[in-house]
């Protein structure tokens, strides 16, 4: 047998994944969700037909989108996770002691019931005490929050699709409603490299660094994500990610990473010069 | 209604048969099935430009329909609980005219209110009707006009028993009702008809628990906006009409000014349209009000913008609330509607249905998903963060008793001059000057213009409204003439 699946980066690239088989399917009020088994990626879920994560490159993505803020603020106690429905944010989060709650906001619960059954190591992170999951809309959560977070980590996958309103300029306003005045907030940037997701990319980071005065964007190798190079937000309303950066306090902490080291973080916001003009270009706009 | 011949579109079911056959075409349009132009065929899809073609035999003619556009009106006829129905392709204007036309000769008079649409006024240009103005309360607090009242309407008709007819707009585009029943039964017990601009209404004949509809109401002839609220493409509209008028005579009217080449993309979007809302309406229709109820609770919980509702109904000048409407008072954040307007756009990449001086007003329809109504308040909450300004600095809109000192027919078409619009005061305008959307006019040909009125157009230009109307495209200038 000779199963495929393809995952277009653009209307003109596709990277396909051989299939051993699918071992669920099901079309929910926000999104069509897929899980299947490889051999090259072992598990991956996929949303509207694009791979959300694998068990082979999912590490990346969780531990830069934690590890990340959580070494630059000094005293993290509530966090909020928008998207996140698989656990692997929270899992991640769950390593840091003094954190005290953790809100993940899911709007799609069968997203949650498939990784809970599909994706049990990232899963496990749900059943934290701390953790309490709301299956509501990301910015209906936000709009009467005000002050409450010291940092928002927004997971959401697609600014395109159903999760498009966690891309735009409202979301980062309500966000910095929701934050504390030294709080943090990391996004999900996109990938700079392929013209049609450029401009998206552009857009998101015009919307955020007019929105807070810190805003800067750092890089990880994702092979799943578009073009296998992607980029994640970081703005905040004190902190900078370097200056601010406490790389012995979390060594100190001895949590085991697979990806992310306190050396990659400073590499991490070092950017290849197109993607520095056009951040730039957006900033100056 | 027959809901196993509403599973019917016939001018639907016609194209696809024709489509089917292959047929070569020697005829118009010249793009023959778009081959002839494949910039075209790309951007609209081939079944798109395929079935754009001309009228012939087994499509039917809608300037004469024998076949199966005929069926399809009267299907149409019979979902809207009408006598007759016309598909129209020239916008809810075509029908809209095509209701006063009919109604009205030379130097006959009409009753309306004054915020009707400009498709109206442009009608009595047309036909030489004079139009007499039922003077509509104004709400103080939000700046727009309400429903007609039956006392004020029975003024108007003892002071011109020769009225012709009565024509009201219901619901308005914020969603106010007034008393249709009772509208119609007063004017028919002098001997007018009863024309009723439903361009935002379609739903109501679909809808539980909505405003009652002009045909339910007994009105002689309604003009519906089928590409509105029912889902047709834009441009599609419908005309209804009761068995008080005779429906061969309005169909030598809408003759008169119709296209002989109407668009089969329009016609078979009314018909299927119309096949969609007498199966699902009902049920679409109860999603759309509950959306519409959601946003309003949330944006008013939001604080400083007031969302109105049901709890407008005064059994008055607001006779009923068409509660799947979303207008939102914007004033008290400090900023005017069509400031509002402007920064959902820019700044959210929110396009909303129109912004005026005080309100803004969201169209919520069955293409509508939860997510997108969570976007629209949570920027409106943003917008208030960051742009709210000082309320009080805010003009207080009144209502303009229009003067007509001739008729707006004699007005557009005799000799003016273009005066500069600050030194225009006392004279007589030749032209329409009016805010777009909504397209109301603030001053028709014929009406005298007052500094109150000047004061209103600067304020409204400085807000940044899209005036429209005059032949000067900034007006700075218009065209008027004196007696």
């Amino acid at each position: 047998m000779e199963l495929w699946f393809s995952d277009y980066h653009t209307e003109r690239v596709k990277v396909s994944v051989k299939i051993e088989k699918q071992l669920f399917g099901q079309q929910t009020d926000f999104q069509r969700i897929d899980v299947f088994e490889s051999e090259e990626f072992g598990r991956f879920i996929s949303s509207d037909g694009s791979i959300v994560f694998s068990e082979k490159d999912e590490f990346t993505y969780d531990e830069m989108i934690v590890h990340v803020p959580m070494a630059v603020h000094p005293n993290v106690e509530k966090v909020l996770v928008i998207g996140g429905g698989d656990g692997g944010v929270a899992r991640e989060l769950s390593y840091y002691e003094e954190i005290k709650q953790i809100d993940v906001v899911e709007p799609d619960e069968v997203f949650v019931s498939a990784c809970k059954e599909f994706f049990p190591d990232n899963a496990k992170g749900l059943e934290d005490p701390r953790v309490t999951v709301y299956n509501r809309d990301g910015l209906r959560f936000l709009r009467d929050k005000h002050g409450v977070y010291d940092l928002i980590i927004n997971d959401a996958i697609d600014p395109l699709g159903h999760t498009a309103g966690l891309f735009t300029k409202e979301f980062y306003g309500n966000c910095y409603r929701a934050l504390r005045d030294d709080g943090i907030m990391v996004y999900q940037h996109g990938s700079p490299f392929y013209d049609e997701d450029e401009d998206t990319c552009r857009a998101m980071h015009r919307k955020a660094s007019h929105s807070f005065p810190i805003s800067r964007v750092y890089q990880a190798h994702i092979p799943t994500c578009s073009s296998g190079y992607w980029l994640f937000g970081f703005v905040s309303k004190k902190y900078h990610p370097l200056t601010d950066f406490d790389a012995e306090r979390w060594n100190r902490r001895g949590i085991k990473t697979w990806y992310y080291t306190t050396n990659l973080h400073r590499g991490a916001f070092m950017l290849p010069k197109y993607v520095e003009d056009m951040l730039e270009e957006e900033e100056a706009r | 209604m027959r809901l196993e011949a509403q599973k019917h579109a016939p001018v639907y079911e016609a194209l696809e048969k024709f489509r089917k056959q292959r047929i070569v075409p020697f005829d118009v349009p010249g793009h023959k099935r778009g081959r002839g132009n494949p910039e075209l065929r790309e951007l609209l899809g081939e079944k798109c430009v395929s079935i754009d073609v001309n009228s012939m035999k087994q499509l039917d003619n809608l300037c004469h329909p024998m076949s199966v556009i005929k069926e399809a009106e009267e299907l149409a006829a019979e979902a809207f609980g009408a006598d007759h129905c016309f598909f129209m392709v020239g916008g809810t204007t075509s029908a809209v005219q095509s209701m006063v036309l009919t109604a009205c000769r030379a130097g006959d008079k009409i009753i309306l209110p004054r915020n009707v649409h400009k498709s109206v006024i442009n009608a009595l240009v047309l036909c030489g009707a004079i139009p007499v103005y039922v003077n509509p309360e104004v709400d103080k607090k939000l700046g727009i006009s309400l429903g007609m009242e039956l006392p004020e309407l029975e003024r108007a008709i003892r002071e011109n028993p020769d009225a012709v007819c009565v024509l009201v707009n219901n619901p308005t585009y914020y969603g106010i009702c007034s008393d249709l029943r009772g509208i119609v039964k007063l004017a028919h017990e002098h001997n007018m008809l009863v024309l009723v601009d439903e361009a935002h209404g379609t739903h109501l004949y679909f809808g539980k628990d909505l405003p009652v509809n002009a045909m339910e109401a007994g009105a002689d002839m309604a003009s519906v906006s089928m590409h509105k609220s029912g889902g047709s493409l834009t441009q599609s509209s419908l005309l209804l009409v009761n068995k008080t008028v005779n429906w061969e005579y309005v169909s030598q009217i809408i003759n008169l000014t119709q296209t002989t080449s109407a668009s089969y993309l329009l016609l078979s979007s009314l018909d299927i349209s119309r096949r969609n809302l007498a199966l699902r309406g009902e049920e679409s229709f109860a999603k759309v009000r509950e959306m519409a109820e959601y946003a309003r609770a949330e944006i008013n919980s939001v604080g400083g913008y007031y969302a109105y509702g049901a709890e407008m109904i005064n059994k008055k000048s607001i006779f009923d609330f068409d509660v799947t409407k979303l207008s939102i008072y914007t004033r008290d954040i400090g900023l005017a509607g069509i400031e509002v307007y402007d920064l959902l756009r820019d700044e959210y990449d929110i396009q909303i249905e129109f912004g005026d001086i005080a309100n803004i007003l969201a169209y919520i329809s069955i293409g509508d998903r939860i997510q997108d109504i969570e976007r629209l308040v949570g920027a409106l909450a943003d917008i208030k963060r960051l742009y709210s300004k000082d309320p009080s600095q805010m003009m207080v809109t009144e209502y303009i008793a229009p003067q007509v000192l001739v008729s707006p027919q004699k007005a557009f078409y005799s000799d003016k001059t273009a005066v500069p619009l600050e030194k225009t005061a006392g004279k007589i305008c030749g032209e329409f000057v009016m805010c777009y959307p909504p397209g109301i006019p603030i001053l028709a040909p014929g009406e005298l213009i007052t500094a109150q009125i000047i004061e209103y157009i600067l304020y409204a230009k400085e807000k940044g409204c899209s005036m429209q109307g005059t032949q000067d495209p900034y007006m700075n200038y218009l065209q008027v003439f004196e007696q």
